[in-house]
């Protein structure tokens, strides 16, 4: 007899929220210390110069200023890069503070100490950089381009890294099919902007070498084990601690050169050291995503049905590579099939290095950009043999099944159900009576044109498994930790080597073990983010959690449940095998009322006073998973825009989302993450944009200019996430669903927004669709003067 | 230094400030209420959100000299005795919160307007909010559960 | 980020105000705020004195002074806003008032402050340009009236002196035809283009927000309008005589078609 679910699939409310919703939560700039000091970093007057001495007398001179640092004197090495995609690839050198030459705003050349967080920041601004400018090189063809200047003379190219997926199928397709549609896609940089910045405090005892280091970030773990390595301080003398973290969406999924010098100095100065992040900062010096262009070749018969997909890719690394960089082109290279069943498949990447914040994961990571490459081909493929848009999406759609199945990508997708995803999507859309107002708007003429968009998607969730992360040169596995502790006296403590800051895994991961072990929610702590406290873990990003993390937990109770059950049948009296778990309890097969729960188990295996011979006392077990596969979530978005076409201005009517991420744990969470993901992607689609000056200023330098869509611009969203095909890659049958709706939307905002002026001839508007954007279309499709902002 | 004299969340508070304090940074580091966070350096997200006599305003763009005199409430004046607000409340019945960052700013917000529009749309809910970022949530449960303490239907239209 | 130090002095009067700003010349007067501290906080403003006069809560009002309505220039925008004198006799500039910014800067923000800031980008500024307001400063030597055509100078420029505050702004009652029309990315932005239009006494007046270095009459539009054009021939001229801004927002040619598009409705609103 299964055990009954009583809390997953429920809307159990957060155990996160009172904190958060009083003003108690402690985020990073909430911790202080006696005998703390603050950093302030030195940034630099430009993006490209070599550096030819640094004063730094001025502010050591000033009021409370405790030191000034530069490069040479505080020891630490090279900042971390983890993922050298190829052999051959071309690596930076990167350090927290440069010496000899700036490449981008944010590489800091000097960092000020001083007893207050405004005397650091005085102070910054009296450091002086006398530098020899150079020319700055922003646009990545630009950089790419013979002669371009080069960010890394000793690297000899700007083009650092070329990893070609090697394809799949018959090549010749690309020549020889009947119907081949090209296009050229341009994706520009986007800036994170988690609402929290980032920050950081250090402190530690001197004569013990011990130090702790509190970040706002998403890996814990992973930042232990690198900064081990920058700082020399031992592993084991290193903690870690993510508190309350206000956000990451990749952006904290990094290792920064503000953390190892806040280590770097309290280990210096023997006293605590805290950093917080300035907005400004934000913007130059925390990662970027996304800066792609991508040519696509689609190759189909004459109906449209596909017969290979290739695509050939330029990818901005920016000034370095930060922990990932290059490798987040590659892991999109894996999903450019998308749900779809081509014979063939081509993908490579080239990485180049600019003057710019360096890339690296930004919620979706690589899947989001190849996403959008592949659903505005498929528009374009419909418009060359005269389908409509859901028509050749459902005649190209792979058939269901239920066992991973080899994908022309050349790796297995866990299982899968695509066109009852698309069939609800345009239910749910209305999409023959949207098509309907949208002729008739047509026939008026009327100024506010009608657009519908589509996008279905597939993405490579649970980064994970160690040994394939191992084939493709990523030196950390995919693994990640949970340990179980029942207490005497009934409770539950779940130690998850993941690490939310938004999430709500302290909620959702204890409705998992009150299921698992027949206890209620309030009875399971989760306690994470403290590399002391839960060592065994992996953190938190491409939407791993639950399929890695999440299963730790199903291992760990298993082990925990096979303890207990000897102790049940011994204190039963019966035989193992007459003990079935039912209920919530372990009970004797035919005599139900005959029964050990695991908080009664747990205290006999506390008190041990009447334990089976050789059953060590304590109820608690640790499970390590390593999964199998990668999970692979998948949907349909439908998007229905009005645009103005005499302004260019673009509203969203209607939005549907239909996602299948396997088994739900918690409806109300997902709903959550789909709501959040769908704003970031209709941000990417309609408003977000790094853009550059000629000299290489960031001019979207600050909120005012970097436009983070409001509540009024973000539309009110349908989700819909009943389909649940479970995924055969680990027993709770649980895929992912924080990076989808950002994978999913930008491509059918923009696929609407290209369809409500297609009858004008317009074939593509660039991303964001800002009103200029889409006036400069309508002009260049009507035959005005032109050319795409 | 500028003495000032003020009054958060009903407690008379005094204190020598330099003039370029921000109040945020008083109500953060001189008196403790770490619940008003910081998130941008433009006005332009709202974490900040405060209220000033009982109004809303960022308080990363106040002075702590400008609110020499006055009234200030902050997120940690919302709860009584431990309970929720009704607002508070929704948020957590709603799911209006992830990383919870934005919250009390968004909380503030929408308090001080509620008081301004005790039976907004929908539409009045979000342009309410013009002035309050967040990156987690799409708005969506944000506004339901402000629509719910009013009393409001979800999608509530004039 | 955090200001630059600066002295901070809270005038108890206007004279006390005035006198403050003579003693020194890298002063700046503090009303709202919401123009200078974002500036200070980026540390693009530096002023080594900053002279409060948010206290002088006798320049806060808006009452109805014959064939006009005068507004005291520390009335916050939020109260210009939901003023019922000008809800009743010049609706535009409440409503105006209501797009600017979002609700915590309506809240601090003042209209006197937010005039004299002289940003071309500001909504109400071609609304009072529009609308022949006139604007009353006190300096050391007494009072005195600017008009509207007179007081924006140059970006981030007034008639006012250094030693002038701005005291109430004086617009005639308008219950004829109006709108103003902001194009905006987001709700909290800056207008990329505004446009304002009133009529009164049979004709049309028509200022534009962010096509220049300060806020600008369409005279060419007026004229078209006057000489019986229709909404969409006048608006062909309305990025006439401006020299609009080219930014990450949009290009200085979009924004000049953008005006034009913007005008036309405008008129269409404002003559209905």
């Amino acid at each position: 007899m299964v055990a009954t679910e009583r809390f997953i699939g429920q809307p159990v409310l957060r155990k996160e929220d009172p904190d958060l919703l009083t003003g108690q939560a402690r985020y990073i700039d909430d911790w202080t210390m006696p005998g703390m000091v603050w950093m302030a970093m030195v940034r630099p007057p430009y993006v490209h110069a070599t550096i030819d001495g640094i004063d730094t007398s001025a502010a050591a001179a000033l009021p409370g200023v405790v030191a000034v640092y530069t490069a040479d004197d505080l020891g630490l090495g090279a900042l971390p890069f983890v993922w050298p995609i190829t052999e051959d690839i071309k690596v930076p050198v990167h350090h927290a503070l440069s010496n000899d030459k700036i490449r981008f705003a944010g590489d800091a050349v000097a960092v000020v100490v001083a007893e207050t967080r405004e005397q650091a920041v005085d102070a910054a601004e009296t450091v002086a950089v006398r530098a020899t400018e150079l020319p700055a090189v922003t646009d990545l063809e630009a950089a790419a381009a013979d002669g371009a200047p080069l960010i890394h003379e000793d690297l000899g190219t700007n083009v650092t890294v070329h990893w070609v997926h090697g394809g799949g199928g018959d090549q010749g397709v690309f020549d020889t099919a009947p119907v081949i549609v090209t296009e050229r896609y341009v994706q520009p940089r986007l800036i994170p902007n988690a609402i929290e910045p980032r920050g950081c405090l250090a402190y530690g005892v001197q004569s013990m070498g011990e130090y702790t280091l509190v970040s706002s970030t998403q890996i814990p773990h992973i930042v232990k084990v690198t900064l081990s390595g920058v700082t020399g301080i031992p592993e084991q003398s290193l903690r870690v601690i993510a508190p309350d973290v206000g956000g990451g969406f990749g952006s904290k999924l990094n290792v920064y050169a503000e953390e190892a010098l806040a280590l770097g100095i309290a280990k210096k100065l023997g006293r605590p050291v805290k950093w917080i992040e300035e907005r400004g900062e934000n913007y130059v010096a925390t990662i970027h995503g996304r800066g792609v262009l991508h040519d696509v070749t689609l190759a189909a018969d004459e109906d449209g049905k596909l017969l290979g997909m290739k695509f050939v890719e330029l990818a901005d690394m920016g000034a370095y590579y930060q922990l990932l960089t290059p490798g987040i082109p590659e892991l999109g290279g894996w999903v450019y099939m998308g749900p779809y069943d081509p014979q063939a498949y081509w993908y490579e990447f080239r990485g180049v290095v600019t003057n710019t914040t360096p890339t690296d994961a930004y919620r979706g990571a690589g899947r989001p950009e190849a996403t959008y490459v592949v659903e505005r081909g498929m528009d374009a493929l419909a418009r060359k043999v005269g389908k409509d848009p859901a028509e050749i999406r459902r005649i190209n759609l792979h058939p269901p099944f239920d066992e991973a199945t080899p994908f022309i990508c050349g790796l297995s997708v866990d299982s899968g159900n695509f066109e009852p995803l698309l069939d609800k999507a345009l239910e749910l859309v209305g999409y023959d009576a949207m098509r309907a107002e949208q002729q008739a708007r047509r026939d008026r003429g009327d100024a506010k044109q009608l657009g519908i968009g589509l996008s279905t998607y597939i993405e490579m969730c649970g980064l994970a498994p160690s040994n394939i992360l191992g084939a493709l040169r990523y030196a950390a596995g995919g693994w990640d930790g949970a340990t179980i502790e029942c207490l005497p006296l009934g409770e539950v403590i779940l130690k998850t080597g993941t690490s939310p800051h938004g999430q709500g895994h302290e909620t959702s991961w204890a409705q998992i073990v009150a299921d698992g072990l027949g206890v209620d929610p309030d009875k399971v702590t989760v306690l994470h983010g403290d590399t002391m406290i839960t060592p065994l873990g992996m953190d938190t990003y491409g939407s791993r959690s639950l399929s890695v993390g999440g299963v730790a937990i199903h291992f760990a109770m298993e082990k925990v449940k096979e303890k207990a059950r000897t102790i049940a049948a011994h204190e039963l009296e019966v035989a193992e095998d007459d003990l079935e778990w039912s209920d919530g309890s372990f009970r004797v097969k035919g005599a139900p009322e005959k029964a050990r729960t695991i908080p009664e188990v747990a205290l006999s295996a506390w008190h041990a006073h009447a334990l089976p011979d050789g059953v060590e006392p304590s109820l608690h077990a640790t499970a390590v998973y390593d999964p199998k596969n990668f999970t692979w979530p998948s949907g349909a978005h439908a998007c229905v825009v009005e645009v103005d076409t005499e302004t260019g201005r673009t509203e969203i009517v209607k939005y549907v989302a239909v996602d299948d991420c396997g088994t739900v744990i918690n409806p109300m969470i997902v709903e959550g993450q789909v709501h959040g993901g769908v704003a970031q992607g209709v941000a990417e689609a309609l408003y977000e944009e790094a853009i550059y000056d000629e000299a290489g200023n960031l001019m979207t330098s600050s909120m005012t200019q970097y436009l983070i869509p409001s509540a009024v611009e973000i539309p009110r969203m349908i989700t819909d996430n009943s389909q649940e095909t479970p995924s055969s890659t680990n027993p709770l049958g649980v895929k992912g669903i924080g990076e989808a709706g950002t994978i999913a939307s930008p491509p059918a905002v923009i696929n609407a927004v290209v369809d409500a002026v297609s009858h004008l001839g317009v074939t593509e508007v660039g991303k964001p669709a800002s009103p200029e954007r889409v006036w400069r279309a309508i002009r260049e499709a009507r035959g005005g003067e032109g050319g795409s902002a | 230094m500028t003495h000032v004299s003020l009054t958060v969340n009903g407690e008379q508070h005094e204190a020598d400030v330099e003039p370029r304090t921000l109040l945020v940074y008083f109500l953060r580091e001189d008196l403790g209420l770490t619940g008003t966070n910081v998130g941008c350096d433009t006005s332009s997200c709202g974490a900040c959100t405060v209220h000033l006599d009982g109004e809303s305003v960022k308080s990363c763009t106040v002075l702590a000299v400008q609110a020499d005199g006055r009234e200030v409430t902050t997120i940690e004046a919302m709860a009584t005795d431990g309970e929720l607000s009704p607002l508070q409340d929704a948020f957590h019945r709603h799911h209006g919160l992830q990383c919870g960052y934005c919250t009390p700013g968004m909380i503030m917000a929408a308090s001080s307007f509620l008081k301004e529009n005790p039976a907004p749309t929908e539409e009045e809910v979000r342009e309410a909010l013009e002035g309050n970022l967040c990156r987690c949530t799409g708005y969506q449960n944000i506004v339901e559960s402000i629509l719910d303490a009013a009393g409001q239907p979800s999608g509530a239209r004039a | 980020m955090i200001p630059a130090p600066f002295d901070y002095a809270r005038a108890g009067s206007l004279d006390e105000a005035i006198s403050l700003l003579g003693s020194n010349e890298d002063a700046k007067v503090l009303a709202g705020g919401h123009s200078l501290l974002p500036a200070m906080r980026l540390r693009i403003a530096r002023p080594a004195m900053l002279v409060d006069i948010g206290r002088l809560s006798d320049l806060s009002y808006v009452r109805e002074d014959g064939d006009r309505i005068a507004i005291g220039a520390l009335t916050r925008h939020h109260d210009v806003a939901n003023s019922e004198a000008l809800e009743a006799g010049c609706p535009i500039v409440a409503y105006t008032a209501g797009q600017i910014g979002d609700p915590q800067v309506r809240h601090m923000g003042t209209i006197g402050g937010s005039v004299a800031h002289g940003d071309p980008a500001s909504d109400l500024p071609s609304v009072l340009l529009a609308l022949d307001a006139e604007f009353v400063a006190q300096g050391p030597g007494g009072s005195r009236t600017i008009a509207a055509g007179d007081f924006f100078t140059s970006l981030f420029e007034t008639a006012l002196a250094s030693n002038e505050v701005l005291t109430e702004i004086r617009v005639p009652k308008t219950t004829g035809g109006w709108s103003y029309l902001k194009f905006q990315r987001r709700a909290q932005d800056w207008a990329v283009v505004g446009v304002a239009a009133v009529r009164s006494n049979g004709s049309v007046h028509v200022g534009l927000t962010n096509m220049g270095f300060t806020p600008i009459r369409a005279s060419g539009v007026e004229a078209a309008v006057a000489g019986g054009a229709d909404p969409a021939a006048a608006a062909a001229h309305a990025d006439e005589g401006t020299s609009p801004p080219s930014d990450s927002f949009g290009s200085e040619e979009y924004r000049r078609e953008l005006a034009k598009v913007l005008v036309r409705r405008a008129l269409e609103e404002a003559m209905a």
